[in-house]
């Protein structure tokens, strides 16, 4: 409503000596979130088949939720550790925490590690990160430099709203090729090129949300080539490390590479997956600089970006994180959780890849083992998704998305049975 | 050549604008790479944050006698950080429940949600059976004034929201950071050590209709100095009249007097009255649960179907933010508060803190009296709350860090809750001689 709007309306209500109308009257119902509305209409719906592959949270072949067993002792510890109180964290959270965060992400030999070049502060998960990242580029990047930022096409639904909020411009870079499920490269490199100097590039580090198709290793080399000479400015966006393939170090090469190769460059990092530390909201953001006394400065206005977005972060999850990652015991454990977790989900595109084919269902399911990740976008349209809904109460996003982690070698066949069905149909 | 090549790639990159990186001149043993700037080479070093880098300053001397009055964290007579009885008993019982991991709704945890409200306007209150209070879980006080402050920087474009002088230092940046325009509003008397009620009345008087007003719901930071129920009842006349929207920063609820429903007095006032109000609730202090980052955005409406529509913008802003709110902190507060025998122990805990924080301010008003009968010291028993506003002059507050080693902030704030019997001669002396000498 515009302020004139809104003086006849206070006029009005003064005019009638009391107030009768909200202050809000204006205010509309803003549309469910298409993510996790999945998860609100699986909850609703009473029949026993129901499936939900919605929303990218890890469930055992049990289709129960999974607390790891080194992140339940990290509790422990936590819990009888009489060391431990409930203080404030420092604005940019649990030191320990944040310098293990990078270790893990760019390696300990890293040059940007090793020479002290990376400000690190703890973020709410992956979300927080994209969002403090976001702020800080818009204030901070060179005043000459454009506020725009190429996402892929498509991508996680909030990246364009975090960004927009942070005053970003919001351009989209060829991704995802319907015809063969798989990368259009060509695409997206041209679309690159064509960006102007300074722009923000995001990429999916690892397992690409929502298709689970990442750029090979030789196609990333060119990405590097083609963010060097266009003087982008890369921001991963790492939630899935270790998820992806089983291999922490193997799930990094991507941003490692543009690291070694002297880049800034900004990174999330998120390990509600991969510690699947989901509601605990321990995440990482850093800032890999040309200097150690240039991220000093950086790091410092983190905090000023950070301090009026909620003060310090919330300690409980990335106390969890620090002990899993820098106690031996636990960190062995945990990688062996990780990789059984991923190793389900492999095994979950195997089956259904292996039902498709056993019921015929017309077109290239190779696809299904090709992509990476919790994710597969199958390439079904909107009608087909809302027909797998509606009749076989398979509950997915209506892009076609599916979570795999939310599949069992049981119910894979019911899944094989729906998708045979709705091709046909819809 | 090296220095010729790097100045004039300088030359080029400020005038364009672009930085030119990673070129290599030659291939020979005396092959230049001349570096390219960094993108961030003029990001300027930030100061430290006023509140909590004397927290920070404290931790960096070395000095035996240093004494932090800085951060509004409760210490208990041993000057030690202290994490409730109650808060122990539930964590214990959550972790023994084997509970998962997984996300919020974006609202938050559902039994805090309810928790939190009846906590505010008390249990079984019109507006909570009315289904008229919209409420978001959300990162203690700051994050819920900044979800808060981005529902008004989208709804109430243009709006002026009115904070008292002096306030909290981040409100100032919460709503800074979101666009919206913020003024003072005469609050704090230096005079009288009280409250300037005329000042206070005249500026929100004068302000545009449809602003917005930030009131501490009580135990004012950083002067301890509370609105008496009848001048709230002013304020609230004043907000019908004018349709002043009344924004409550609720973060000493329990604490202050140490009984909730007194602390929620203010609030409560205002929706009896009808007005339709936004709180943010923090659960820092109350339930020391401060790392943890457990609070609430709440916000009163006319009707279920205005809360409705608002519950589902600002769970838009939300998302933007962080998704969804942190889980273990809201997990205790709910334990807690939905148990009825840890509910009555809590209540005798946050007795407890705040019978230390009246006592230690006695200690203190007594010890001043004595060294310095001509100065008027009554205002620190007046005053309500951890914090005690002295009227020391910045320079005064340099001459107590650096001559006494008493950490505060330079608005003269010192906080009580880092005061304990043992050092309040310690402290008076350092007051005495800072107000005699400087």
């Amino acid at each position: 409503m515009s302020p004139e709007g809104r003086m006849e309306v206070l006029t009005r209500q003064l005019c009638a000596g009391q107030l009768t109308e909200s202050t809000w009257e204006h205010v509309q119902q803003a549309p469910p979130d298409p993510i996790i509305g999945v998860t609100d209409a699986w909850r609703a719906d009473p029949d026993p088949r129901k499936l939900n592959l919605g929303v990218g949270a890890y469930r055992t072949e049990e289709g129960k939720p999974y607390v790891l067993k080194a992140v339940r002792e990290a509790e422990q510890q936590i819990l009888a550790d009489p060391a431990m109180n409930k203080e404030y964290l420092p604005i940019s959270g649990n030191p320990e925490f944040n310098r293990l965060a990078r270790t893990l992400a760019l390696g300990p030999s890293s040059p940007a590690i090793l020479q002290n070049r990376v400000a690190t502060v703890q973020a709410l998960s992956g979300t927080g990160a994209l969002r403090v990242g976001a702020e800080f580029l818009s204030t901070h990047l060179p005043s000459a430099f454009p506020r725009i930022v190429y996402l892929p096409s498509p991508t996680w639904g909030n990246h364009k709203s975090i960004f927009a909020k942070a005053g970003f411009q919001v351009r989209e870079y060829r991704y995802f090729c319907a015809a063969t499920r798989g990368l259009d490269f060509a695409g997206m490199v041209a679309d690159l090129k064509a960006a102007p100097p300074g722009s923000v590039l995001l990429l999916h580090a690892c397992a690409h949300n929502p298709t689970g198709v990442d750029p090979s290793p030789e196609q990333w080399k060119q990405l590097l080539k083609v963010t060097t000479e266009g003087q982008l400015i890369p921001f991963f966006d790492m939630a899935y490390q270790g998820f992806a393939s089983g291999d922490l170090d193997a799930d990094a090469a991507s941003v490692r590479l543009f690291v070694d190769a002297g880049l800034e460059l900004v990174l999330g990092q998120s390990f509600a997956k991969n510690m699947g530390l989901y509601g605990e909201r321990a995440g990482a953001l850093s800032v890999v600089c040309k200097s150690k006394e240039v991220a000093t400065r950086v790091e410092s206005q983190l905090k000023l970006v950070i301090r009026p977005m909620y003060s310090n972060p919330p300690m409980h999850g990335a106390a969890i994180a620090a002990r899993v990652m820098g106690d031996p015991k636990l960190n062995a454990l945990w990688k062996e959780e990780l990789r059984g977790m991923a190793d389900r989900i492999k095994l979950m595109r195997q089956v259904l890849y292996d039902q498709l084919v056993a019921r015929n269902v017309p077109g290239d399911w190779s696809f299904v083992l090709k992509q990476i990740g919790m994710f597969s976008f199958t390439g079904m349209t909107r009608p087909q998704c809302e027909l797998l809904v509606s009749k076989w109460h398979v509950h997915l996003t209506l892009d076609g998305r599916i979570s795999m982690a939310g599949l069992s070698a049981t119910t894979a066949p019911y899944l094989a049975e729906a998708i045979a069905d709705v091709m046909k149909s819809a | 050549m090296l220095l010729a090549w790097s100045k004039m790639q300088q030359v080029i990159s400020r005038r364009v604008g672009v930085h030119i990186c990673n070129v290599s001149t030659s291939r020979s043993r005396l092959a230049l790479q001349v570096r390219c700037m960094s993108r961030f080479a003029d990001v300027a070093q930030a100061p430290p944050d006023p509140i909590l880098g004397v927290s920070e300053a404290f931790r960096a001397s070395t000095s035996p006698s240093k004494l932090n009055l800085g951060v509004g964290a409760y210490r208990d007579e041993d000057l030690k950080p202290v994490v409730l009885s109650v808060v122990k008993k539930a964590e214990a019982k959550i972790f023994s429940r084997n509970e998962n991991k997984e996300y919020l709704s974006i609202e938050g945890f559902e039994p805090f949600r309810k928790a939190t409200l009846d906590l505010l306007l008390g249990a079984g209150h019109p507006a909570i059976k009315e289904g008229r209070a919209a409420v978001i879980q959300s990162l203690s006080g700051t994050g819920s004034l900044r979800v808060g402050a981005a529902f008004i920087a989208r709804f109430l474009k243009g709006s002026t929201v009115y904070i008292s002088n002096p306030t909290w230092g981040n409100h100032r940046n919460i709503f800074g950071d979101e666009g919206v325009k913020w003024e003072y509003y005469r609050y704090f008397d230096p005079e009288t050590v009280g409250l300037d009620f005329k000042g206070l009345m005249e500026d929100l008087k004068a302000a545009p209709q449809g602003s917005v007003v930030v009131l501490h719901g009580c135990a004012h930071n950083p002067t301890g100095v509370d609105p008496t129920p009848e001048q709230w009842a002013a304020i609230a006349d004043l907000c019908q009249e004018r349709n002043l929207l009344p924004f409550f920063d609720v973060a000493y609820q329990g604490f202050a007097t140490g009984d909730l429903d007194k602390d929620a007095f203010a609030p409560r006032l205002f929706v009896d009255r009808g007005l339709e109000i936004m709180v943010s609730q923090s659960y820092s202090k109350n339930l020391g649960l401060y790392g943890e980052r457990v609070g609430a955005l709440v916000m009163v409406l006319k009707d279920k179907e205005t809360a409705t529509r608002c519950l589902s913008q600002l769970k838009r802003l939300a998302r933007a933010l962080y998704s969804n709110p942190p889980t273990h902190g809201a997990r205790i507060a709910a334990e807690v508060v939905n148990d009825s025998e840890l509910f009555e122990e809590w209540k005798g805990e946050m007795r407890g803190m705040a019978g230390r924080i009246e006592r230690v301010r006695g200690e203190l008003q007594r010890a001043l009296e004595a060294k310095c009968p001509d100065k008027d010291w009554s205002f620190i028993t007046k005053q309500i709350g951890m914090f005690s506003f002295t009227g020391l002059t910045p320079s005064q507050v340099d001459n107590m860090t650096n001559k006494h080693q008493v950490y505060m902030t330079r608005d003269g704030r010192i906080s009580l809750a880092g005061l304990n019997s043992a050092k309040v001669e310690y402290l008076a002396n350092a007051i005495v001689d800072s107000v005699r000498n400087h």
